[in-house]
């Protein structure tokens, strides 16, 4: 499924066209990303909650070469799954 | 940050209004769960995609009591950042 799919089926069921449900759906990630970049975090009930963690600096190794090369900190997104949406998956 | 300080900031900045806004932000979160509850994936460009994993089933012990007790197989849901989104949260656009 991508983000087609998803406006596709919203316009249907609302009626609102999908040029105007597009642009919501854009903003809504949009706005997510801004909101990890600023280090904040958003709890969508029922779905789950997008955070930033922040990785430590470690030492690795170059595979072809053997040497060890430090990669630096780095924050990755996360996304945490709600206990309702496990369930929903495993099929409970 | 919640569902609806989000709705709040992206209202107004669309030509609707804030309850279709809600409405629109609660079916797509609607349509990625019946994907995965269906086993399908989600892409999102530039955002990230939305998959389900299977887990075996395996035998683990209850900590209190050291009892085996048998764990059945599943499906778990996960999110994967898009590169995208990875290098936006580094600096580097």
């Amino acid at each position: 499924m991508t983000k087609a799919d998803i406006v596709e089926d919203i316009a249907q069921r609302t009626g609102l066209t999908k040029k105007e449900v597009a642009e919501t759906v854009d903003l809504f990630l949009d706005k997510i990303g801004d909101l990890l970049v600023d280090g904040k975090h958003l709890e969508i009930r029922g779905f789950g909650t997008f955070k930033v963690k922040e990785r430590k600096e470690r030492m690795a190794r170059n595979p072809r070469t053997g040497d060890s090369v430090p990669v630096p900190s780095r924050k990755v997104p996360v996304f945490k799954v709600s206990k309702m949406l496990k369930d929903k998956v495993a099929g409970d | 940050m919640t569902k609806a300080e989000l709705v709040d900031l992206i209202t107004g900045d669309t030509g609707l209004n804030r309850r279709d806004t809600v409405t629109v932000v609660n079916l797509i979160m609607e349509n990625i769960g019946n994907a995965l509850a269906s086993g399908d994936k989600v892409e999102l460009r530039g955002f990230g995609s939305f998959k389900v994993k299977s887990r075996r089933s395996r035998l683990a012990r209850n900590p209190r009591t050291g009892d085996a007790v048998d764990v059945p197989a599943k499906r778990v849901p996960y999110f994967k950042a898009s590169n995208e989104l990875k290098d936006r949260l580094n600096g580097h656009d």
